[in-house]
């Protein structure tokens, strides 16, 4: 039944979803939108268990003094100072909850995310070697495009733009589509084989 | 330990102090290189540039988060830059949960420097989830998908919306996105209502989208800091972008010596194993 | 200016008719231009309508010169329409009216019959393969090093007394490339529990959580080591990109794993996370279908599982005839799909779009 039960629904709900498609019907443009706003309120549930989940760990953390405890009791704190600032503050432009969005969230996301250019000359460096006729292939376009996406590039030769160009909209458009194409079929495969009840890891365990 | 040797497992931190200094030196003494306009950026501009005030509005969605907002902001506020100054009527949205801050802040930023008026010359229309949903109940009615704009005001009572409705009562779409937002404005707007679209993304995505562009499913493409850096030259306004480009050029520079560098010593290395083996 | 001027020639075939594909609500109104458009002289069109309910004629919408179509979507289903097209170029002329017309909303969306005809044909080569594999058939599956190699990186964590991180993708449940790394998850936790190796897993997405711990839960309980699952190895961390990010680079610097897999769904973070276990020394098997991660991937990583590599690991790590018949069918359709381009490349290239227009999404 434990099993039974989850297959037989995503049976259901995937064939009906399937069929939806290829019925303009209104019945069934409303049974899909239904279908999609149940996901959303899953999805709201599921966001509750998360956050219980969280200081759940971090609190047996806290609690245990384990190894880097005051991590979790930063952590915690965020969670509670955000939570009560949002409450009792509100949400609004002007608000202490838009400003330590502005001021905090912001900066530090844009820092992680700026963490890319250092990692990506360590990476180039430990990983580009010219071992293979391929890798050399990849080296030398990678140059190339590297050169031809900034100014610098055109100011040491016009035919760096026009050459990164090329690369972009032939073989790089080309290998992109193919492998477009293969992971397409590979998510219908997929999708038809849980539908199927082919594949069933998702549901927990062995098969 | 030979230099090449030494060379091959450098400590990183050097790397990245070498990176750091070629992005920040060009800001203290910048280079001022020139910027030249490839032909997806100048599609994007010169559809726009063909627009007047007497056409449909243009939607411009706003779909990315603060991490992408270094390349994709300075992009975003140059294409309102560019409809604001031709006086075009312009709706802004975003379908991302953290874009509201970043879409309105922007939408605002360009609208005060042309004198806008919210309701009259733009309306900021806020989030919606769903991202599929949304993109589609717009072609149906952009009045249900968006009851009211970010405000509260219902659009019905908002007099540069009354009447827009669907996709036919839009001149264009320009969508900017470092995630798969793009993908679902071109399945859900252009194919089913033919809808024009362009997008601006982050570089590394950039690359996905040149199957769209060929197969004319997006009409032009604003590819990271570069395009946006030729769109803020071809207003004529220099921004962020044309500011970062000289950083960027020596970055990359710098990325190329490393990496020819690394493979010399790897060559190096090499063959001096080979030669060790045959003497042997 | 008007005056001694004709009245412009009427819009000639006029059609009413109800909006194809659709859940009804619409009509479709087309006709041939006036001759005075070919006069060049300005011209609109005006669409006029009148109803059973009101015979009075109400214009619902107008359109410019060189268009010959207009979608009236303001209309009741079941209701009878009549419409008139009036041509202005400061004089009128109205054609004469349509037959009256019902709009309603249809069963079968006929422009999306090759989309089905492609998905019977899909499922009909799975089918097909999946029997022979039933049948016993031997079915042959290329060498993927990416999944040769899980068993060594369980291993190598095992004998070095460190955990393993598995990040499953930072994508939501229905996302085919997390589905295929849960798929990977459940045999990963398997080996897990046979050696009883710590396994942590950090979840970005509040729904995949739950899925992972009831896999692991299950893979230690099979295995007879249910006492040695640890609940709180596997929890949601944030739904913010790269605050999960920096736990999971945390983790990685704290916990010192040995072993790193990065199976699912990846964006920018993809990078931060390879190099940051690079630097710790771990081992590192990352798989994604998102094309313009997987440079990242391949140049920090030891073994890459590059797009549908991913969606072939249950098959290939299980060997049930099952997955591998469904695998086969999968290649197929590929090959169908390849000889389906070159053909429509060459029927293009000597002046037959037709057939390219065939594959046309409706």
């Amino acid at each position: 039944m434990r099993r039974q039960v989850p297959l037989a629904i995503c049976f259901f709900l995937g064939v009906t979803m399937a069929i939806q498609y290829f019925i303009p019907h209104r019945v069934s443009l409303v049974y899909g939108e239904t279908i999609r706003t149940w996901y959303l309120i899953v999805f709201t549930f599921a966001l509750v268990l998360g956050t219980g989940s969280l200081i759940r760990v971090h609190w047996a953390r806290i609690r245990r003094r384990a190894s880097g405890w005051w991590y979790s009791l930063i952590a915690m704190g965020g969670l509670v100072l955000t939570l009560a600032v949002g409450f009792f503050g509100g949400i609004g432009q002007e608000g202490l909850f838009m400003k330590l969005y502005n001021y905090v969230q912001v900066p530090l996301e844009g820092t992680m995310f700026s963490l890319l250019a250092f990692y990506i000359a360590s990476a180039a460096y430990r990983a580009f070697r010219a071992r293979t006729l391929e890798a050399t292939l990849l080296l030398l376009a990678a140059g190339i495009v590297m050169l031809g996406r900034v100014p610098i590039g055109q100011s040491i030769w016009a035919g760096f733009p026009r050459i990164t160009e090329w690369i972009l909209e032939v073989p790089n458009l080309a290998a992109k589509r193919g492998i477009m194409i293969g992971v397409g079929l590979g998510m219908i495969s997929t999708a038809v084989k849980i539908i199927l009840g082919i594949e069933r890891s998702w549901i927990g365990g062995g098969d | 330990m030979g230099l090449f040797e030494r060379l091959m497992h450098i400590d990183r931190r050097i790397i990245f102090l070498c990176i750091a200094l070629a992005v920040l030196i060009p800001f203290i003494f910048p280079l001022r290189l020139p910027t030249y306009v490839t032909r997806r950026v100048k599609d994007v501009y010169d559809r726009i540039e063909t627009l007047t005030p007497d056409d449909p509005p243009v939607l411009i969605s706003i779909d990315y988060d603060p991490a992408a907002m270094p390349e994709l902001q300075p992009m975003t506020l140059a294409v309102l830059r560019h409809c604001f100054s031709k006086d075009l009527k312009v709706i802004t949205m975003t379908l991302h949960q953290a874009g509201p801050g970043l879409a309105l802040d922007a939408t605002s930023e360009a609208a005060e420097e042309y004198g806008k008026v919210n309701g009259i010359d733009y309306v900021f229309l806020g989030f919606k989830p769903a991202i599929a949903m949304v993109i589609d109940q717009m072609g149906q009615d952009i009045h249900r998908a968006f009851p009211e704009d970010y405000f509260g005001t219902p659009l019905s009572e908002i007099p540069m919306i009354a009447d827009i409705h669907t996709y036919d009562d839009i001149s264009l779409i320009v969508t900017f996105a470092a995630s798969a937002i793009t993908e679902a404005w071109v399945a859900y707007a252009n194919g089913p209502y033919q809808e024009p679209v362009a997008a601006g993304c982050t570089a590394v995505s950039a690359t996905d989208y040149y199957p769209f562009l060929q197969t004319g499913q997006l009409f032009g493409l604003i590819g990271g800091l570069k395009g946006a850096a030729e769109y803020e030259y071809l207003i004529g306004v220099p921004g962020r972008a044309i500011i970062g480009m000289d950083a960027q050029s020596i970055a990359h520079l710098i990325i190329i010596v490393f990496v020819i560098i690394g493979n010399v010593a790897f060559f190096v290395q090499r063959r001096g194993a080979a030669g060790g083996g045959r003497r042997g | 200016m008007l005056e001694g001027l004709a009245p412009p020639e009427p819009a000639s075939n006029v059609r009413a008719f109800d909006t194809p594909n659709d859940a009804g609500g619409s009509i479709t109104v087309t006709w041939s231009p006036s001759s005075a458009e070919a006069e060049r002289r300005p011209v609109t069109y005006e669409i006029l309508r009148s109803s059973s309910l009101d015979p009075a004629l109400v214009s619902v919408g107008s359109v410019v010169a060189g268009t010959t179509a207009f979608e009236d979507a303001s209309v009741y289903d079941g209701v009878e329409y009549s419409y008139v097209v009036r041509v202005h170029d400061g004089l009128t002329a109205d054609a004469d009216p349509t037959a009256p017309v019902r709009s309603s909303g249809q069963l079968f969306h006929r422009g999306r019959v090759n989309v089905l005809v492609g998905v019977v044909l899909f499922t009909a080569f799975l089918v097909l393969f999946i029997q022979q594999a039933k049948g016993g058939k031997e079915l042959y599956v290329r060498r993927i090093a990416g999944l040769e190699a899980v068993d060594e990186a369980i291993g190598r964590a095992t004998e070095m007394g460190k955990p393993i991180l598995y990040v499953p993708g930072l994508s939501v449940i229905q996302d085919v490339a997390t589905i295929a790394s849960l798929n990977i998850l459940s045999r990963v936790a398997r080996k897990a529990a046979e050696y009883e190796t710590r396994i942590v897993i950090p979840n970005r997405n509040p729904v995949v959580m739950p899925v992972c711990q009831e896999i692991v839960r299950e893979a230690y309980t099979d295995m007879g080591h249910p006492d040695a699952y640890r609940e709180d190895d596997i929890y949601y961390v944030t739904f913010s990109q790269f605050g999960y990010v920096a736990a999971v680079d945390g983790i990685m610097l704290r916990d010192r794993p040995a072993t790193n897999f990065f199976l699912g769904m990846f964006w920018a973070e993809s990078l931060i996370l390879a190099e940051t276990g690079a630097g710790i020394g771990a081992i590192q098997i990352a798989g994604t279908d998102a094309v313009a991660q997987l440079p990242f991937f391949i140049a920090a990583c030891d073994y890459t599982l590059i797009g549908e590599e991913l969606y072939a690991a249950s098959a290939y790590l299980s060997r049930e005839p099952l997955q591998l018949g469904s695998l086969k069918g999968q290649d197929l359709a590929k090959l169908l799909i390849a000889t389906l381009i070159i053909v429509g490349m060459i029927f293009t290239t000597f002046g037959w779009p037709r057939f390219v227009g065939l594959f046309a999404a409706g």
